[in-house]
């Protein structure tokens, strides 16, 4: 029994910690902010030397072929440096086509997904708090997609868009093809820029492996959600000690006040316990299918609760400061309220958490 | 990662459950306890000459022995004091001659041992304790008064600190002393409790005495012993504990009702229980990566999730009791249950809740209050600056 990352796994943070700290340093960071689409060339060219989108792409395919627990590593890390770009919806895609069955589909497009020249995008059910596929509300017929779907990563950097249709099935558009149009949303979060997908009988390829290939693509993109929040939870906490430590007022670093020190304390006394329940996710993904729907909900509502208060909670810490746009700390803090809003917030996944615990 | 604990566990969790099976179910808790230890199941890491079944470091088969003797039903558990606190002293501090002495007749509950730590002025600030000790010939004279010593009644011995070297500093002038409880001069007074029972007592001294070499360690080192317990200590977290209360907890919701319907199947209370939830998987969790570290000798790894454990515990447990004491409705008027400390509510008596509710406050004060907590969060875990002090 080995509740913990292996060698590999530690060393495939530590790669990535020093990736995102090499190519996405604090000033590069705010100018993709503040800036631009929030699409960084470089940034993904760089990604894919490291093989970030490729690592939960099979082998065959051009991928590491590693399983979701150390994909939620690779989140963490990225929640961490609230690295920006469209990550999350690339590697959903991937991980939707390698679990269809069609074998000729794989082909096609894994390969280009793996080292990322295709660049993915998703678009699921996520108008207020329906993000289960049954809420699926794009309307399929004859192989064409209708409809607008809310809310979707993707922007102009996307090649293909990973869709949620109606009867809770996937598929796969062409983002530049027929029928598609795409108008960015002004979100809080820039580092993960959002879009209203226009579809007007735009082709559509249906991927096979019915609903629970659906369920399991959402509860996917929740414990992705909840890895990264939990990275910008440890962020937050530690850019909060740095500061404290720092600052001075009355002739001493402000962390030597008792309260500021278990203000700190208790920032650290719930993010810590979150680290294993991101884990366990994600190792149910792969070993525990049965148990994956209920983890999924309860790590995405909880961890992204409790992140969003980290933030509201080092905001404060920082004093003045903290509240100016030109302080990195709300970076951090909107990652994780992106985290928290985006595929039904606390309250629905407890909702459905409940309800798969029988009570 | 990899959650199965494979055949060698699973064989022995069998040979555990198998012995529980062949043994008579009035076995008193003495034999019972020679039994297990023969077998090799408990005192793992304890000599064999000091009554231990001396096996190599196995925290998975600790875990799951423990698990099968509590779920058996037998009351094997001897109190903290004896197996927590003196026999991990004595095994890192103390005499040889001591162990021989004090630590078998511990492990089979024929010396029960009760802790003379804290005072009226002393808690957190223990090392400022007043109670003293001077030696007389070849016994310590002992006068003073300790507080919130469980116990005292049927113990037959105190392990204690006491300022036994006026001249030296606050944590120097501390000595670790062992003394009989049943002699003339020692006074044992029930302390009651907000709940209404009494499980901790005041001890009185006056002129105790103890024989001189009754003393763990030299003079003036009793602050150093009193923490050498704390590397057999091991503290795994409270995930399963956590996880029996939350489950007793959702039944309360389903046997009481809101708006005429079980309360489980109101809105409200679902979402307070999957919150309580959530709080209940991190610490399974973290319980898990802590047993797997321990059991790999890696523990450094996990030392925030050591230095949050109780913290996290008591906010958890903190909020269960609350949710627990809204489904109580009207019955949470009437008065506590009187309890034992090991006895958690049982769901046939909704009273049971209101002395969990008030009952619950203890791990907020006892063995680190909650503030304390923080600080040594703080300062060990994040590597904040130590409090400035007066004293």
């Amino acid at each position: 029994m080995h509740f913990g990352l292996t060698e590999e796994q530690t060393l495939l943070q530590e790669t990535l910690r020093h990736f995102v700290q090499e190519e996405m340093p604090p000033q590069r960071l705010r100018d993709r902010f503040d800036e631009g689409s929030g699409f960084d060339e470089a940034l993904w060219r760089a990604a894919v030397g490291v093989g970030l989108q490729g690592l939960a792409i099979p082998e065959e395919y051009g991928g590491a072929g590693l399983e979701m627990l150390d994909l939620a590593l690779a989140f963490e890390v990225l929640g961490e440096g609230a690295a920006p770009g469209p990550f999350l919806g690339h590697s959903l895609t991937g991980l939707a086509i390698t679990r269809c069955d069609d074998a000729e589909l794989k082909e096609k497009w894994l390969p280009g997904l793996a080292n990322g020249d295709v660049i993915a995008g998703v678009a699921l059910g996520a108008s207020g708090e329906q993000f289960l596929p049954e809420a699926f509300s794009l309307r399929e017929l004859d192989g064409r997609a209708t409809g607008v779907q809310s809310f979707a990563e993707v922007g102009t950097q996307t090649d293909l868009v990973l869709v949620g249709l109606d009867g809770g099935r996937l598929g796969l558009i062409d983002a530049r093809g027929d029928g598609v149009r795409i108008e960015p949303i002004d979100a809080h979060d820039r580092t993960r820029r959002l879009a209203d997908l226009h579809l007007e009988r735009a082709p559509v390829t249906i991927l096979s492996g019915g609903g629970a290939l659906a369920r399991e693509v959402v509860d996917a993109a929740c414990l992705l959600l909840a890895a990264d929040a939990f990275g910008a939870a440890w962020k937050l906490i530690r850019l909060t000690v740095d500061y404290c430590q720092t600052r001075e007022q009355f002739s001493t670093p402000i962390a030597q006040f008792q309260s500021v020190k278990h203000q700190l304390a208790n920032m650290a006394a719930e993010a810590e316990p979150m680290r294993g329940l991101v884990w366990y996710a994600a190792y149910a993904f792969d070993h525990r299918p049965d148990e994956l729907a209920r983890e999924a909900s309860i790590v995405k509502a909880h961890v992204t609760d409790r992140a969003t208060q980290i933030g509201r909670d080092a905001v404060s810490l920082h004093g003045g400061i903290g509240f100016t746009w030109e302080c990195d700390v709300h970076f951090f803090l909107k990652r994780a309220m992106h985290d928290r809003s985006w595929l039904g917030g606390p309250e629905a996944h407890r909702a459905r958490a409940a309800d798969l615990a029988g009570w | 990662m990899d959650l199965e604990y494979g055949p060698e566990y699973d064989a022995f969790e069998a040979e555990v459950d198998q012995f529980l099976a062949e043994l008579p179910r009035d076995l008193p808790r003495r034999e019972f306890l020679l039994a297990a230890t023969e077998r090799g199941y408990v005192y793992r890491h304890i000599p064999k000459r000091f009554g231990g079944s001396e096996k190599t470091f196995d925290p998975i088969k600790e875990t799951i022995v423990a698990e099968a003797f509590d779920a058996s039903g037998r009351a094997w558990r001897l109190g903290p004091q004896s197996t927590g606190m003196i026999v991990p002293t004595l095994l890192e501090a103390g005499a040889d001659w001591q162990r021989e002495k004090f630590i078998p007749p511990t492990l089979i509950g024929d010396m029960i041992w009760c802790q003379g730590y804290s005072e009226p002025g002393a808690g957190s600030d223990l090392a400022s304790l007043r109670s003293t000790a001077r030696l007389d010939g070849d016994e310590w004279v002992i006068n003073g008064q300790k507080i919130w010593t469980s116990d005292a009644e049927d113990a037959s011995l105190m392990f204690g600190m006491f300022r036994t070297e006026p001249e030296a500093d606050k944590h120097g002038g501390i000595s670790y002393l062992l003394l009989e409880m049943d002699q003339p001069g020692i006074d044992v007074r029930p302390l009651r409790q907000i709940t209404g029972s009494t499980h901790f007592y005041e001890v009185f001294f006056d002129d105790v005495r103890t024989p001189a070499d009754w003393i763990v360690g030299e003079r003036g080192e009793g602050w150093r012993v009193a923490r050498a317990n704390l590397k057999y200590e091991r503290n795994l977290g409270g995930g399963p504990r956590l996880r029996k209360r939350f489950d007793q907890l959702v039944q309360l919701a389903r046997e009481t009702e809101r708006g005429g319907r079980p309360a489980i199947e109101d809105t409200a209370i679902r979402q307070r229980l999957a919150e309580i939830e959530g709080s209940v998987r991190c610490s399974e969790t973290m319980t898990l990566r802590q047993l797997s570290a321990a059991s790999r000798g890696e523990e450094a790894q996990t030392i925030l999730p050591q230095l949050v454990n109780k913290l996290y515990g008591t906010e958890c447990g903190d909020a269960m009791v609350k949710l627990a004491f809204d489904l109580l409705g009207d019955d949470g008027l009437r008065a506590p249950y009187l309890s034992s400390w090991t006895a958690g509510p049982n769901t046939g008596n909704t009273t049971d809740w209101v002395d969990a509710y008030l009952f619950e406050l203890a791990s907020a004060i006892a063995a680190g209050s909650s503030n304390i907590q923080r600080n040594v969060i703080g300062e060990r875990g994040l590597g904040l600056p130590r409090d400035l002090r007066i004293g």
